[in-house]
């Protein structure tokens, strides 16, 4: 697991059955790209988180493959529509097998 | 091939407006709700100095970047206030204590920022916020202090500057800090290095104009630590420094050293009156 | 100083080679898209997407795609050393086709987003960021 690594979400605590909802995650992340040297000219190896998923109640929200391009400490804000209450569930993928998560609870009504 | 060439040197020079506008903008900032001063009357000891007003290093950013110090959860900085949230709770040091074992939550610290670098009566001396949390964890925890501008520093600093987000930058000036803030002041007016730049050569003398792409600001510190879109990371007041002096071409003061705390001192004192902001977000 | 023939022609050449320059054509871009699209035509409109004209730090650029009723939308970053930068896969929950978050440019260059639309079929935008040198470097 590389060092540091801490998600934020935020989502809403409830939402009315069938509310579009706005979402937003960041997670502290270098992200190093496989593009950069350090200072004696070798190259640092890529290591990023290289998949980030959002699944309500185990069906799929987003699902973002993601690249060397995405900035360091990830972002992404999406809408996601809420059927039923239930638990939103963060998965981040690292390239070194490290999986990330956290869980958020929505009430409906 | 002609015809994208000049299609492209007259987009150029449309955009070339965009490019070179560089004064400050009237935005105002709001940040939770709060909204923060960041344009302000020149403190009594500025005086003299060739400047209508003080303001932000916020003013002279993109909307973009502005946007992102607006919500805090758009501020990438406050992944780093939540690590040090946790460094604050928990024990580490021979006297099996934590930061929160004598000063509770953090909100005790509301303030702090505000009036730092201050006096210490005890050690006798002018003590950043950094020096204060080392001497804590030290002394008190007996635990190993952090390095001067490291992440862990920038991220507590980060964590105590928040509890002051909103207040007026007030540092004192006078009686026994005095002779380190002339000190201070001294070092700001004098030129550095292979280029011969001053602090204010640029932050006073030439701010809002463009040095090359980049607005240069007043350098005011109000905002500070501030997350660099740059280096996507916490820079301290001190790494700031470091980087400005080294630009001139100059050996610079290290993180910590007594020129760098009388210089913050003195650079603090610039900005009297302006909101605490910090964490910012900057380019 | 009076301009000759000569120097505004200067002046010209120089001009078409500091516009030219930043634009680096990257073949590895345009195979991604065909991968992505399974070579199928692509059509200009029918996705949206919003980035900065100019972007004060290339590392941390703030953009956004959307298409309506797309299944999926990729972003490529056509002057980076390898262009991809996402792909957002919409999912049965999803509240729109929408998505924001924040890349890395390596210079002024397009950025592109492709979107498979609801029907199979795909929509195209490219919007050119400039990326502004940082001032000195502190």
């Amino acid at each position: 697991m590389a060092d540091g690594v801490r998600p934020r979400v935020k989502a809403p605590r409830s939402a009315e059955a069938g509310e579009v909802v706005t979402i937003k995650t960041l997670i502290s992340h270098k992200m190093e790209s496989g593009q950069r040297k350090n200072k004696d000219g070798s190259v640092i190896p890529r290591s990023i988180i290289n998949r980030f998923t959002c699944e309500f109640n185990g069906t799929s929200v987003l699902d973002v493959k993601m690249e060397p391009a995405i900035s360091t400490n990830p972002y992404f804000e999406f809408e996601a529509t809420i059927p039923e209450a239930g638990d939103m569930k963060f998965t981040w993928y690292d390239d070194d097998g490290s999986v990330y998560e956290d869980t958020k609870t929505i009430k409906v009504g | 091939m002609k015809f994208k060439a000049l299609t492209a040197i007259a987009a150029l020079m449309v955009a070339a407006p965009a490019l070179t506008f560089a004064d400050p903008d009237d935005d105002t900032l709001v940040i939770e709700g709060q909204e923060m001063v960041t344009k302000t009357d020149l403190p009594a000891h500025m005086e003299d100095a060739n400047m209508d007003m003080i303001m932000s290093g916020w003013h002279f950013r993109s909307d973009e970047t502005q946007a992102l110090q607006m919500d805090d959860f758009d501020n990438p900085g406050m992944i780093f206030v939540d690590q040090a949230l946790d460094n604050w709770e928990s024990v580490e040091g021979s006297a099996g204590k934590s930061c929160a074992s004598c000063h509770e939550g953090p909100e005790s610290l509301a303030g702090v920022r505000a009036t730092y670098p201050k006096w210490n009566e005890d050690a006798g001396e002018v003590r950043t916020i950094a020096m204060q949390v080392n001497s804590c964890r030290t002394e008190n925890m007996g635990a190993e202090p952090y390095k001067y501008d490291s992440t862990q520093m920038a991220a507590m600093e980060a964590l105590i500057t928040l509890q002051s987000r909103g207040m007026p930058v007030d540092v004192a000036i006078d009686g026994p800090a005095a002779e380190t803030w002339e000190k201070g002041q001294e070092i700001y007016y004098t030129r550095y290095g292979q280029l011969e730049l001053s602090c204010a050569s640029c932050h006073e003398e030439n701010y809002g104009n463009m040095i090359r792409a980049d607005h240069l600001s007043q350098g005011q510190i109000n905002g500070f630590p501030t997350y660099r879109l740059k280096n996507a990371k916490l820079n301290t007041v001190h790494g700031r420094f470091k980087g400005c002096v080294r630009d001139t071409r100059a050996e610079t003061f290290s993180p910590g050293s007594p020129e760098f705390v009388a210089l913050e001192l003195y650079v603090a004192s610039r900005g009297n009156g302006l909101s605490v902001e910090g964490p910012s977000v900057r380019n | 100083m009076d301009f000759t023939r000569r120097d505004t022609l200067a002046l010209g050449a120089g001009a078409v080679a500091l516009t030219v320059l930043p634009f680096r054509v990257n073949a590895a871009g345009e195979d991604a898209i065909a991968e992505f699209t399974g070579g199928a035509d692509v059509a200009e409109g029918g996705v949206n997407l919003d980035a900065p004209e100019i972007a004060e730090n290339g590392n941390t650029v703030p953009i956004s795609v959307s298409a309506e009723g797309a299944s999926a939308i990729m972003v490529l970053a056509m002057g980076n050393p390898t262009p991809g930068v996402a792909t957002f896969n919409f999912g049965e929950l999803a509240g729109s086709q929408f998505a924001s978050t924040r890349i890395r440019l390596a210079g002024t260059q397009d950025v592109v987003a492709i979107a498979k639309l609801a029907d199979g079929s795909f929509a195209k935008a490219t919007k050119n960021v400039k990326v502004t040198i940082g001032g000195c470097g502190g």
